[in-house]
């Protein structure tokens, strides 16, 4: 007789492992959460003699969010690679998708502190409406959904941590550095702009800035930005169910 | 259209001409073909790279084979995973117990990956440390425990589950031979309401502990049986181990091969063991003599041709 399962349970184990007993086991990586996102938020503020703080902060919300998507292909490639976890759940009732759930979920557990600064942050400096706040919230979770299900692809394809850390560079640097998240991008020269339009982070830094108020892009601009940002999310979400190697051929 | 049919539930493990073929063009198993009942235990044995990983990975829903058919207890391992992933736990050959978490961190972590309630996952968590004796080294963090516990954690977290069927794939190596025997005794308790499939490479191993041997040896299943099955494919009882240089003629009743390490061995009745041992002893040749062992048989039936001149030699033919 099969067995009733508890898929709250089993998401929450993901959780668990993941961030929560990582955090109570190792208290330092709060500390270091916390300071991740601050690095350019703080070199853009002094340089920028605080003008750009509220972008600043907008983006360092977005790349927050990023990071913890991209942090999990780093985590479940370790995870798997290391300690053949994740051959441990492929031969139980755990389904991919609780697993990938379960992860994501963690990697936000994972990013809550620095989340909490940034948001209390955002209250004091950042000027926005409640649509505008809504709008800035569907930004991120798209890019999470995106960051988290790029995260999942790369993992099931990496057999060594020194894969992983190869495909964790370059993500990097097409997520992070190429997209001008804490700048507008009129402050990139041409025809280097068209670069930063190679990252789908540029679309949503585009939509975050025109609503704090930053840039004034046409209506036309941001609407091609949520169409793209909302199309590479969803093919990135149809690889990981469909093409991620759960199963290895 | 047609009803979908049931599973059969037969008690068995059946592989149907199983291949595995990787991309490079190696094939890890070929043809494998065999049917052993879902129950007691069972030890694969063979060399490193004789194909066992690959198996246990396709039976535990893993690796997908490249053709041929694998069920347990009626259920097809490639179209009805799901089903099967109810019933299964494996603890792969290079799993690692989590540094960061303690024993009971990753014990009761897996059970709930695997849908119990936290409640129950605690619960049974310490019911497993009680009976593999981990109990004192459960909030301890993995990485400060020993390797034989560290193994015992992962024994652990199958141990605990519902699972019946359990893939352990080379559970005891590095394991000190205390902590060895301690799993073994382990396992013994587990069979009783169990199927162990294990690999191992310990042919005293699968002698104490298995129901049922099958020896794989470069992809291809070259014995399943019993002990006794196997021993009945070597029809001569005893060994005899030559230890030093020495040309040796083929006994009229016997077979000379070559053990893994590098050792003429010859295996004969007891009539010619005794005839060849005094002729050793007079030549002054080391050698050891004793009733066939599983290492024996295994060097037997995985043994490599031997060039006709380390012992067809007339001069040393009686």
């Amino acid at each position: 007789m099969t067995m009733k399962r508890n898929g709250i349970s089993q998401l929450y184990a993901s959780i668990l492992v993941n961030a929560i007993f990582a955090m109570v086991n190792y208290p330092i990586v709060l500390i270091s959460t916390i300071l991740a996102p601050f690095s350019l938020l703080i070199v853009i503020t002094f340089v920028s003699h605080g003008t750009l703080l509220p972008v600043a902060i907008a983006g360092a919300l977005v790349m927050t969010m990023i990071s913890a998507g991209t942090s999990m292909q780093q985590d479940l490639s370790h995870l798997k690679n290391d300690f053949k976890l994740q051959d441990m759940i492929v031969s139980s009732p755990a389904t991919a998708m609780i697993y990938l759930i379960g992860m994501a979920l963690s990697e936000i557990v994972y990013s809550i502190p620095a989340l909490v600064v940034l948001l209390i942050l955002a209250a004091i400096y950042v000027h926005a409406t409640l649509i505008g706040a809504i709008v800035m919230f569907f930004v991120i979770t798209i890019m999470f959904i995106f960051a988290v299900s790029l995260g999942f692809v790369l993992s099931t394809l990496t057999s060594d941590v020194v894969q992983s850390w190869a495909f964790g560079g370059i993500v990097s640097t097409i997520l992070s550095a190429l997209p001008p998240v804490y700048y507008p991008i009129t402050y990139i020269p041409m025809p280097w702009q068209y670069l930063a339009y190679l990252s789908p982070a540029t679309y949503a830094a585009e939509i975050m800035q025109n609503t704090v108020g930053l840039t004034n892009f046409s209506s036309t601009t941001i609407l091609i930005d949520w169409i793209v940002i909302i199309a590479v999310a969803a093919v990135m979400v149809y690889v990981a169910v469909k093409k991620a190697k759960w199963r290895e051929d | 259209m047609m009803p979908k049919a049931l599973p059969e539930y037969d008690g068995k493990l059946t592989c149907s001409k199983l291949s595995k073929k990787y991309e490079e063009g190696k094939y890890a198993l070929k043809d494998v073909s065999f049917s052993i009942p879902a129950q007691g235990i069972f030890a694969l044995i063979g060399r490193n790279g004789a194909g066992k990983t690959t198996l246990v990975r396709i039976l535990s829903t893993q690796l997908m084979p490249t053709s041929g058919t694998v069920s347990i207890d009626g259920m097809d391992v490639v179209t009805q995973a799901r089903e099967l992933r109810e019933m299964i736990a494996c603890v792969p050959q290079e799993a690692r117990a989590i540094g960061w978490l303690t024993a009971r961190q990753s014990i009761t972590a897996y059970l709930m990956w695997r849908g119990f309630t936290g409640k129950e996952a605690r619960k049974r968590t310490a019911e497993a440390a009680r009976k593999l004796g981990i109990t004192k080294y459960l909030d301890k963090q993995n990485r400060l425990l020993s390797g034989g516990t560290k193994r015992k954690v992962l024994v652990a977290m199958v141990m605990a589950s519902e699972a019946s069927i359990l893939f352990l794939d080379e559970p005891t190596t590095g394991l000190d031979p205390i902590s060895r025997d301690e799993l073994w005794n382990t396992l013994r308790e587990l069979k009783k309401d169990h199927f162990i499939f294990l690999t191992t490479h310990y042919l005293e191993e699968a002698e104490r502990l298995a129901d049922k041997i099958g020896i794989l040896e470069d992809g291809q299943l070259k014995a399943l049986g019993t002990l006794d099955d196997l021993r009945s494919k070597v029809k001569y009882p005893y060994s005899i181990k030559i230890l030093s240089e020495f040309r040796i003629a083929k006994p009229k009743n016997g077979e000379v091969i070559r053990g893994v390490d590098g050792h003429l061995q010859i295996v004969t009745t007891e009539q010619e063991a005794n005839k060849l041992s005094r002729k050793l002893i007079d030549k002054k040749v080391r050698f050891s003599m004793n009733p066939m062992t599983l290492d024996d048989i295994f060097y037997f039936i995985v043994r490599k041709p031997i060039d006709d001149e380390d012992y067809d030699n007339e001069e040393e033919r009686d």
